[in-house]
């Protein structure tokens, strides 16, 4: 890639960088700034990653879903969205594929994920 | 109408002030150079010429050499004109002055761009035209699929009207598009960051204006 192309990017990789680790299977809770008007205030959303895509580009986002009242709710947020305050791994998940997608037709004890130890 | 040459470099995206995720290209603009201020008086019109890249040489011709003497600069790969320089900074542009795209463009301007698209050959309708090809792949229909279909009448007119859309070379055109955003100016690089996609490959010439 060209070098000036690089230059451009280097903010998003920095930003990058101080993100946490995190894939599909773990918990996370992402805080996201929402504008109301001129007020501004943070809403967290917390839930399971169930993919992640477009790696390694500034488009890059994940898919958080989580069981509100009853019923699954899926949040596809951009990796490096200024929106995203801060993104917090509660737990790792030991799962065997990158796409949890099966997580869809279950509920309750069957949607369980392992812990990571 | 103001402006300056670049170079297109290649896409990328950025985040914008909001918050939405932006494709954009990159262009590298400038630094161009006055190489020829025409002015009603003498050439009937009133425009700039700028020159931009580093030409050799040896790879110029007598009759370019001198013109670029006369600005006192260094040959130039690409020149264009600009009708009407900056509007009412007409009165700035000098002969051999150095033109800067911070100087030109600000963020958040809407600016139309102008390149050579990508050469696709011998094309057929569908990508030349966007026709939508005949009919159906299936019910006994074969070999159609991407056909102009019908070119005219039959015995009369008794023949195929002068520019019906056909098969043909494809690309390679000059295209300007309009109302392309400024998202972003790095003056240190001479980059600039337009929303959207660009005519023509990276590497390419192409001709920002405002």
């Amino acid at each position: 890639m060209s070098e000036l192309i690089k230059l451009i990017e280097q903010e998003y990789a920095e930003k990058r960088k101080e993100l946490p680790d995190f894939k599909a299977g773990d918990s996370v809770n992402v805080h996201v700034r929402i504008r109301e008007g001129n007020k501004e205030r943070i809403q967290q959303f917390q839930g399971t990653v169930i993919q992640r895509r477009h790696g390694n580009t500034n488009g890059e986002t994940f898919t958080v879903r989580k069981i509100s009242n009853g019923i699954g709710v899926e949040r596809i947020f951009p990796l490096l969205s200024p929106n995203i305050e801060k993104i917090e791994v509660v737990r790792k998940g030991k799962v065997r594929r990158a796409r949890l997608f099966y997580l869809r037709g279950r509920q309750g004890k069957a949607a369980r994920i392992k812990e990571k130890l | 109408m103001s402006g300056i040459i670049g170079k297109k470099i290649g896409m990328t995206s950025v985040f914008s002030a909001d918050g939405r995720n932006v494709a954009c290209t990159v262009v590298e603009a400038g630094p161009c150079v006055v190489t020829q201020v025409k002015d009603e008086e003498k050439d009937g019109y009133k425009a700039v010429q700028l020159g931009f890249g580093e030409r050799k040489e040896k790879r110029t011709v007598k009759a370019m050499k001198g013109h670029f003497k006369k600005a006192s600069t260094s040959p130039k790969k690409v020149l264009a004109e600009f009708r009407d320089f900056r509007g009412e900074f007409e009165g700035e542009v000098a002969l051999g002055q150095e033109i800067k795209v911070e100087e030109i463009f600000k963020e958040g301007d809407f600016v139309d761009v102008v390149g050579t698209s990508k050469g696709k050959g011998f094309q057929g309708v569908v990508k030349r035209y966007n026709f939508g090809g005949v009919g159906d792949a299936t019910h006994g229909q074969h070999n159609r699929l991407r056909a102009p279909g019908s070119i005219g009448g039959a015995s009369y007119p008794a023949r195929v009207f002068k520019g019906m859309r056909m098969a043909g070379r494809t690309g390679g055109n000059r295209v300007k598009l309009l109302n392309l955003q400024v998202m972003k100016i790095i003056p240190e690089q001479h980059l600039v960051l337009l929303s959207g996609s660009i005519p023509g490959a990276n590497n390419s010439t192409v001709i920002i204006e405002k």
